[in-house]
């Protein structure tokens, strides 16, 4: 439950800060693939105001359960409000938007 | 990964290894459990138990078998799992606490999720295995899958990954239960059975005249020999228990020994000893005729001899037997306090008749009486067909004489034409029919009892009056008579009529011997008379014969006086007198 929230104040645009977690299975290049879209997503659209925390799930099975994990990979997006799960390798840009609220 | 050390337990080819469920019934139908290792499919519609079914598979195999299991829900949440469950005795925080469970809810909320790309369910198989190997699962449940299908678009990867999860669980080596709802076409709504290709179970709920009976069936065993037919299955406080149902051998132990009727002039018609143990007996009769004292009195018997007894009611509730039993002389309250005899009342329309079925078998392996009343069978009609009372019947005196406990039902005959036929047919399954019949006659009614049969025992062929009193039940020999069988008053007056009979008899007699001594003393005295009558005569007779013989010596006398005087002196008269008594 680390939160780097500090981290990276936001330079003021768009407002709110994007709790992000994003739960993914090993070395597979599906989830290889993942990490590269949602970091380059994160990049374009909420520099500066959001964490990714990443997690490998076979290391974490607990976090798994607690989590409600199912499908991988899966982002989860705590906040803002309300609370979203997106999965797939967010190859789908335009879905990843709707699910992160941006769009 | 480490139980795939499990792989060589599998048994010589030919056999598969079976896990126990610990679900009472369920194992004697699948021959010995669900397969080892391997998925069996549960499917079912909605309410049809296929939750309570493998959360009692899990439970079960925690506590009786010592193999730990994961209950993995997609419908319900683990604490209402748990509440659901709490009502049949099931602790499952307690379990989980000791390691010997764990349940894990899987929910997938659609609104909440979006799909941006290619997935798998990885996620699933983590938790899924690290669950499995922390408490080092033997069993497996995943209620039900399905659920995934309206969580997650994409159909294609979650086949995929369904069918990965299955080998998944193979490889992992444990016994697992997959439920699914039942489809419109199919088994299940998303096909599972194809996933599936070891074992499926069908459960099934269905309602006939508003009475529900679930059944189950085992639609497919791979490598197995397993029961086809539909079995009826009861959940209660208890759980699950399914009913293995007639064994079609007929090999069942039989017993010469006998026991009582309780009523002993029944006994005495019964070749003098009653019943058969482990025999069926049918009462039948019309309405009143005494069917339930004729039971209650066995009931009352069985128990004196400090045997079990076990009487289901389907008709009057327990107080209310005890009641009128008490007036005719019988104190079945003793009984109950003491634990010799015990009451299952329940309305027929309570449930199906498999239902019931069940129900009876539960109690009766529970009880473990010596005898089992059921008054009265002719009830149960009320809900099911006469062929499916009597094949219910069937199975319970099947299962009754394989425990070698005696059984009496009690049937209403619905007219008076007493057709021989009870309505449920089951006079050809029992040892012993006594049929009580109204004998109508001279205004009034009375209760014949006689024994239509009794195998393999010498009975009584004769109608005898059942007369219940206040002292309890007594059979008494009717009177034949040119105008019929009597009974009742007819019969009382007929015995008044005969002892009156016997006393003008007597009279009669004592008359005629009146007049007989009287006869005679009047001859006797007759003969008096004429004796009396010989004798003056006899003596007049005499006097004749004395006067002559006196009138001879007298004329002797004076003729030789005369011949004296004639002679001479006085001193020569002497002389001459006895001389002449020389000459």
């Amino acid at each position: 439950m680390e939160d780097n929230g500090s981290l990276n104040p936001d330079n003021g645009t768009a407002g709110e800060h994007f709790n992000l977690r994003l739960f993914i299975a090993g070395s597979s290049p599906v989830s290889a693939r993942a990490i590269k879209n949602i970091r380059d997503i994160c990049e374009e659209f909420l520099k500066n105001r959001y964490t990714l925390e990443i997690i490998d799930a076979h290391q974490q099975p607990l976090l798994v359960r607690d989590e409600n994990v199912t499908a991988i990979p899966m982002l989860i997006k705590k906040t803002p409000s309300p609370k979203k799960r997106l999965i797939g390798d967010f190859s789908n840009l335009e879905k990843v938007l709707i699910g992160l609220g941006i769009r | 990964m480490a139980k795939t050390k499990k792989q060589p337990e599998v048994p010589a080819i030919g056999a598969i290894s079976k896990t126990l469920t610990g679900i009472s019934g369920l194992d004697e139908i699948t021959l010995g459990g669900l397969p080892a290792g391997r998925p069996t499919l549960i499917c079912g519609e909605a309410g049809s138990g296929k939750t309570l079914f493998s959360i009692e598979f899990i439970v079960k195999g925690a506590l009786d078998y010592n193999e730990p299991g994961i209950f993995m829900a997609f419908e319900e949440k683990a604490e209402e799992l748990k509440t659901n469950v709490a009502s049949l005795g099931f602790d499952l925080d307690k379990l989980e606490r000791e390691k010997k469970i764990r349940i894990d809810y899987v929910h997938i909320d659609r609104a909440e999720i979006e799909e941006t790309g290619e997935y798998d369910l990885e996620g699933l198989f983590i938790r899924l295995g690290y669950a499995i190997d922390s408490i080092g699962a033997k069993r497996v449940v995943l209620d039900t899958i399905e659920n995934l299908f309206s969580g997650l678009k994409n159909e294609g990867i979650l086949r995929a990954e369904i069918r990965r999860l299955f080998q998944f669980l193979k490889s992992k080596g444990v016994t697992a239960v997959i439920t699914g709802e039942r489809g419109e076409n199919s088994l299940t709504r998303q096909g599972l059975e194809e996933y599936v290709s070891d074992c499926v179970i069908l459960l099934d709920h269905r309602i006939i005249n508003q009475i529900s009976t679930r059944r189950l069936r085992i639609v497919k065993y791979r490598g197995s020999v397993h029961g086809t037919n539909e079995y009826p299955f009861l959940i209660d406080d208890e759980g699950i228990s399914v009913l293995p149902v007639t064994s079609l051998e007929l090999n069942k132990d039989v017993s010469s020994q006998s026991i009582s009727s309780g009523v002993p002039a029944l006994d005495k018609m019964l070749g003098n000893a009653g019943f058969y143990k482990g025999s069926s007996i049918l009462t039948s009769g019309t309405a009143g005729t005494g069917k339930t004292s004729i039971a209650a009195s066995f009931a009352n018997a069985t128990c004196l001899r400090k045997e079990r007894c076990l009487f289901f009611a389907f008709e009057e509730s327990p107080k209310q037997i005890i009641r009128n039993m008490r007036s005719i002389g019988m104190d079945l309250q003793k009984h109950v306090d003491k634990g010799n005899l015990e009451f299952y009342a329940s309305r027929p329309t309570l449930f199906g008749l498999e239902m019931h079925l069940v129900a009876i078998h539960k109690a009766i392996r529970k009880f473990k009486p010596d005898v089992v009343i059921l008054d009265p069978i002719t009830n149960l009609i009320t809900i099911g067909s006469v062929s499916e009372v009597k094949t219910m019947l069937v199975r319970l005196i099947d299962f009754l004489q394989t425990e070698q406990i005696t059984v009496m039902f009690t049937a209403l005959t619905l007219n008076n034409i007493v057709n021989e036929q009870t309505d449920e047919g089951v006079s050809s399954l029992v040892d012993a029919w006594l049929l009580i019949r109204d004998i109508e006659n001279n205004g009034e009614r009375n209760r014949g009892l006689y024994i239509m049969k009794s195998r393999g025992m010498k009975h009584s062929n004769q109608i005898r009056e059942f007369i219940i009193t206040d002292k309890g039940l007594d059979l008494v020999d009717v009177f034949l008579t040119e105008e019929g069988v009597l009974t009742g008053s007819a019969r009382e007056a007929r015995l008044l009529l005969e002892q009156t009979g016997e006393i003008i008899h007597e009279q009669a007699i004592s008359r005629k011997d009146r007049e007989l001594s009287r006869k005679r003393k009047v001859l006797e005295s007759k003969i008096d008379s004429l004796r009396s009558e010989y004798e003056s005569a006899e003596e007049e007779l005499n006097k004749v014969y004395v006067e002559e013989a006196l009138k001879k010596q007298i004329m002797g006398d004076t003729l030789s006086k005369i011949t004296d005087l004639r002679r001479g002196t006085l001193s020569m008269q002497e002389k001459s007198t006895s001389k002449k008594g020389k000459k």
